[in-house]
């Protein structure tokens, strides 16, 4: 079975190839199932990969298949290589599971667009890229993979390319993007100079020998590979390309901007843990990155009315906590978050999809309400997701953040900095999101008389996938459970193998600090519950039973309201201190220096050279008789200086 | 006898002709003529130079430019009646087309 690993990424790829090559030729039906059996297939690769892996003895999990050399250049020899061991086997059950649920789902949501084949060949692109980055075996072939995500996500944000918004949005995307992109080749240029590898295994194995732990060097790199996983996975300051993501279709949304591609960072530093353990300072900016994020967008979260930018912002600090597990060295903390979230988080998009499907393509909050009686499988499966994001005990979100904040304060590398603020991250996620939750299922019916005539549950093919994915968000922490509930933690022993050395430290950690934590660890749980569910009634209170109290209380902070309305001002600051200057030199160079100077100096060579030959073409008169007599006098001249000679 | 230096004085003094010939002549054809009258110098002044040294080449290099003569003045004079049937002269002053 191991010999057709290769055929999880060649899967999609045939689906890309077969919609991309006989665009608009296939029939509308034809492309969905192309777009989804492919994706499935997959899938049931992927699981039937795990289970073979799953038997193989712990330590020994690596399944490492090589396609043929890529670059053989050298010293630089480069394979196209896949590596499946018990990490990126997760990652491949993520990607093809949520991402088969978000195929079938689109099928129903894209079911008026009149582009379904352009649809679902970027879709299968995307998934292809995707499996290629958690499956690369090397530094060089998982930048290929993320190039490619960054390319799918760039189409498909601006698959409505007719809306400027749209297009722009794309743009921005990709543009931001490209910064962190650069710093990821560099650090991998770093790697190979030093290491002279690239191979993930062996950078792993050699980096103890060749980097100086915790020197400058390996700082560097590792905070090089983090550059690339801030624009990637959307944290400060790169952060501000995914909120306006949400512009692309919403199953893009949820796949793409919510449960794969943006980990994509999240994995890359689980994956290179070997180096990021040896260079603590660079750990530290990872988790205060994290943390800062994570809160911060969590605030700008409390004030957006548009449904999708909300779960946006919330994705932007979730991921935060991802950073904030992987910056206190709890990679498999961060992995395990990364997977719940996958879940719930694709679950909330593909309700709010369902939601706006429903609304015709209104987003607005304020224009929704009441929605529960009119779309109860939507409800009912979006409250699981808005319980199990907010942290309600039993839940898979429970499980995950619980874990990251108790590694946030525990850990060798942890603070109890980083638990308070990632607590208050906790109340307001579960604030916002109730919020959402109220503003958009209970009180009042806000939208207009004719939206209300056409509201309609969305059929088989949306809601299907939403249960699934609803009862994943339910049972999907159980394989994480901590230790103190006295249960094995499955994911933890799964994982470690591949996080042996990210482990260590704490582990030795945890056991100076002797059995006194069980209890701390109980009071800190139960001090986030409690913070959870105060900010659940608090949400109750002001968005559902005393709706006036959201107004007051909004005129109140009118200023911090407006604030957190305009996102903290970012787009306007990076426009004034980036975008404009960067317009402003560019309308110099193309106005002044390329029109002025350049054209100037070659269209005045070229004026030049008219008015010489126009003088020099005089001479030739057409007369025969001129010529010769010129001919002769030339002749004669000649004579005589070989006579005089 | 008649000396080399006087095969050379009456060469010099044809190939003169032939020159004004050309630079004067507004004739097309008599201007074709002139080259033929330059050419035959030559070729007088290779035969008497032949006879003076009293070696062949001479009379070699002047069957090859008989030779040669002949078929440029077929040539030539085909492109005469060519360009007399477009322009109906033979003024080679008005065959100026070719000019900036």
């Amino acid at each position: 079975m191991s010999d057709y690993l290769f055929l999880v990424p060649i899967f999609p790829l045939i689906g890309f190839l077969t919609n991309g090559l006989l665009l608009g030729r296939l029939p509308r039906p034809v492309v969905s199932f192309v777009g989804c059996s492919t994706v499935f297939l997959s899938f049931a690769l992927s699981v039937m990969l795990f289970f073979e892996l799953k038997a193989m003895p712990a330590g020994l999990r690596v399944i490492e298949q090589v396609l043929f050399t890529w670059v053989p250049s050298g010293d630089f020899h480069v394979n196209v290589a896949l590596l499946l061991d018990p990490l990126s086997a997760v990652m491949i059950l993520v990607v093809t599971g949520v991402g088969f649920l978000i195929h079938v789902y689109s099928v129903g949501y894209m079911h008026h667009d009149p582009c379904p084949g352009r649809y679902f060949t970027y879709l299968n692109l995307f998934t292809f890229a995707m499996l290629t980055l958690v499956l690369a075996d090397n530094f060089m072939l998982m930048f290929v993979g993320w190039e490619g995500v960054g390319l799918c996500s760039y189409l498909l944000i601006g698959f409505w390319f007719e809306k400027k918004s749209a297009s722009d949005a794309g743009k921005k995307a990709f543009i931001v993007n490209r910064i962190g992109d650069f710093g990821f080749l560099l650090g991998m240029f770093i790697i190979f100079w030093s290491v002279g590898s690239l191979d993930f295994l062996v950078v792993a194995e050699k980096a103890p020998l060749v980097f100086a732990a915790g020197g400058a060097l390996i700082t560097t790199t590792c905070l090089l590979l983090f550059v690339g996983a801030i624009g990637k996975s959307a944290q400060i300051p790169l952060y501000v390309w995914l909120p306006d993501a949400m512009e692309g279709p919403t199953p893009v949304s949820a796949l793409i901007h919510a449960a794969t591609m943006v980990t994509a960072g999240v994995y890359m530093i689980a994956r290179t843990n070997a180096l990021f353990i040896m260079a603590p300072d660079a750990l530290l900016v990872v988790a205060v990155i994290g943390v800062v994020t994570a809160l911060y967008a969590a605030t700008i979260g409390l004030a957006q009315n548009d449904i999708k930018r909300v779960l946006a912002y919330s994705t932007v600090s979730q991921l935060g906590y991802m950073f904030l597990a992987c910056g206190v060295a709890a990679f498999t903390a961060g992995i395990f978050h990364l997977m719940t979230h996958a879940f719930f988080k694709a679950l909330l998009f593909l309700g709010a999809g369902s939601v706006i499907h429903a609304m015709s393509d209104e987003q607005d909050m304020r224009h929704m309400g009441g929605l529960k009686k009119y779309l109860p499988v939507t409800f009912i499966t979006m409250l699981i997701a808005t319980l199990a994001i907010a942290g309600i005990p039993g839940l898979s979100g429970f499980f995950s953040k619980d874990e990251i904040l108790w590694k946030a304060f525990s850990s060798q590398f942890g603070h109890p900095l980083f638990w308070v603020l990632g607590f208050i991250t906790a109340g307001l996620t579960a604030f916002y999101m109730f919020r959402l939750v109220f503003m958009t299922f209970y009180g009042k019916e806000r939208m207009d008389s004719e939206t209300r005539a056409h509201i309609h549950e969305s059929p088989k093919s949306m809601t299907v996938p939403l249960v699934i994915l609803a009862v994943f968000s339910v049972i999907g922490g159980l394989v994480g459970m901590p230790h103190i509930f006295g249960v094995t933690n499955y994911f933890e022993h799964w994982l470690e193998p591949v996080m042996a050395q990210g482990q260590q430290a704490p582990a030795s950690h945890a056991l100076a600090a002797g059995g006194g934590d069980t209890g701390a660890e109980w009071g800190l749980m139960l001090a986030s519950v409690a913070l959870v569910l105060v900010s659940i009634y608090f949400a109750y209170v002001v968005y559902n039973k005393r709706t006036e109290l959201a107004t007051s209380l909004r005129e109140r902070f009118s200023a911090l309201h407006k604030v957190l309305l305009n996102k903290y001002y970012i787009d306007e600051f990076y426009g004034a201190v980036v975008v404009r200057p960067v317009v402003y030199f560019s309308l110099f160079m193309w106005k002044v220096f390329d029109v002025v100077v350049i054209d100037g100096f070659l269209n005045g060579l070229a004026s030049r050279y008219e008015e010489v030959s126009d003088f020099v073409r005089t001479g030739q008169t057409g007369r025969v008789r001129t010529y010769a007599t010129v001919f002769v006098f030339g002749v004669v001249v000649i004579v005589a200086y070989l006579a005089l000679d | 006898m008649i000396t080399l230096s006087a095969y050379v004085v009456v060469a010099m003094v044809l190939f003169g002709i032939g020159v004004i010939g050309v630079l004067v002549s507004r004739n097309v054809i008599i201007l074709f003529m002139s080259v033929e009258l330059m050419l035959n110098a030559a070729n007088l002044t290779l035969i008497a130079f032949s006879r003076a040294l009293n070696v062949l080449d001479g009379h070699v290099f002047v069957f090859l430019v008989l030779t040669i003569a002949a078929a440029e003045a077929a040539v030539g004079l085909a492109m005469v009646i060519t360009l007399f049937r477009n322009r109906e002269t033979v003024n080679i002053d008005r065959y100026n087309i070719l000019k900036w």
